[in-house]
């Protein structure tokens, strides 16, 4: 056994939860951009569009992010693309985040009011200036509290990278461990700082979600 | 780039690929029961007014919710083991992922428990119903039946997330598929097949869960409208 827990391990683990934000940050802004675009398939026009996004979203919310991440991590290399642990667990965040937040961005361009899409058609505008003059300010609104939320599931999945080998927080935990063995002390540890990046957000999301959307308070008042 | 994918090699395994599908249904499927009965003691623990039982209900909620549940299965697997206790990876798997969904079901019933409306309650204090009476008919199956929609996908949910107990070695889908393409060094064609037995897992349980609604809420049946 490998001594008592030091500090030299207490910066390890920083620096692995360092990579967790790292890693968090790159599954939202990927995911973010490409849930975007699903989010906009989902409502398209097109038939086509609409049918192959909505296949997209099912097939990805049917699989696991651990079968996504041993497929990016192991199945590429079996078909001669070398990935390093950091692409893979990058990309499957991208591309699990982006059936998620598609979703619940979907939910929000569908909830902004019938008449506010009806009456910017009445104004002639056309369907670019109509999504980002009408609807995107109004669909932000209610997309922050779910989004807020979801990037607590983010923090979360960012763990399911430790399989492929990249060291985030979850796998710096294990690699202490395996030089102390004293896994339930370690492990409580690694929650803890798990619990510090996730509640305040889950916090923020609920005063989000309570407050309300200001702009539709006002409308209703009127 | 040479695409040489060999599907056959692995279809020929298909009897593991079964056993490690039983099996994670089989932990889906005791992880739902526990993990309901959980989440309706914890939502009626949360809304109980005894300020101690509300705190402990919040903790165990805010804490598994803001926590991987990667973490929380080493916690229960080397939890249970430095308290001496010797258990199969299979039942701590079973017991981390209800610990897991136990807390996401009390939020969500409770949940439903606060979309009653009072006077619902009120009416049925002035029936002289007993508390447990108004718990059990007023508020618990109403509540149920508002949020059975989000409660299914959770536990859909929950049989995905199950896949991580392959890091304990728990036997199931993803442990067989992991040895599998170290067995037979075809690891695209073995994730591919794994992802596809997942998404027809999670459609059975889909349809199961909608058949299960259309048994024990016969309102709904028969109005074909929820609450």
């Amino acid at each position: 056994m490998g001594g008592s827990l030091n500090a030299n391990h207490l910066m390890f683990l920083g620096y692995g939860a360092l990579w967790t934000i790292g890693l968090s940050v790159i599954g939202l802004l990927g995911g973010g951009i490409a849930g975007f675009v699903v989010a906009l398939c989902r409502i398209s026009p097109s038939r086509i569009v609409r049918f192959l996004s909505t296949g997209y979203v099912q097939l990805i919310q049917g699989t696991p992010l651990l079968v996504i991440m041993f497929l990016t991590y192991f199945g590429l290399p079996a078909l001669g693309v070398t990935v390093s642990p950091l692409t893979a667990a990058g990309a499957s965040l991208t591309i699990f985040v982006s059936a998620y937040l598609g979703e619940i961005w979907r939910g929000c361009f569908e909830s902004v009011p019938k008449p506010q899409w009806e009456a910017a058609e009445g104004l002639a505008l056309s369907r670019s200036q109509r999504m980002l003059k009408v609807i995107l300010p109004q669909a932000i609104r209610i997309a922050t509290p779910p989004t807020v939320g979801f990037m607590v599931q983010i923090i979360k999945n960012t763990s399911l990278a430790s399989v492929v080998g990249f060291v985030e927080l979850a796998r710096s935990g294990q690699i202490i461990n395996n030089s102390l063995f004293e896994p339930f002390l370690i492990y409580t540890i690694i929650a803890v700082i798990y619990f510090a990046l996730c509640y305040p957000l889950s916090r923020f999301s609920h005063r989000l979600e309570k407050r309300g959307d200001p702009a539709r308070i006002e409308l209703e008042a009127a | 780039m040479n695409l040489n994918l060999d599907f056959a090699a692995i279809l020929e395994r298909w009897p593991a690929f079964l056993e490690g599908a039983l099996l994670t249904l089989q932990l889906a499927f005791i992880a739902t029961v526990l993990g309901t009965v959980i989440g309706v003691l914890g939502a009626i623990g949360r809304r109980s007014g005894y300020p101690i039982v509300t705190r402990i209900c919040g903790i165990y909620v805010e804490a598994i919710r803001n926590t991987p549940l990667l973490v929380q299965i080493f916690l229960v697997y080397f939890g249970l083991a430095s308290l001496g206790l010797k258990f199969s990876a299979f039942t701590v798997a079973a017991a981390a992922l209800t610990i897991n969904v136990g807390a996401y079901t009390t939020e969500i019933i409770r949940a439903g428990f606060d979309s009653i409306p009072r006077g619902q309650i009120e009416a049925a204090e002035g029936l002289a119903l007993s508390r447990a009476q108004i718990y059990w008919h007023v508020v618990m199956w109403p509540a149920i039946e508002k949020v059975y929609p989000s409660l299914t996908s959770q536990f859909v949910l929950l049989m995905l997330a199950s896949s991580v107990t392959s890091q304990i070695s728990a036997e199931e889908l993803t442990a067989v598929a992991n040895y599998i393409q170290s067995d037979t060094y075809r690891a695209f064609e073995t994730y591919i097949l794994v992802a596809i037995v997942y998404i027809i897992l999670s459609l059975v349980m889909r349809a199961g869960f909608w058949l299960l609604g259309l048994v024990i809420f016969p309102r709904r049946r028969r109005l074909g409208t929820p609450l």
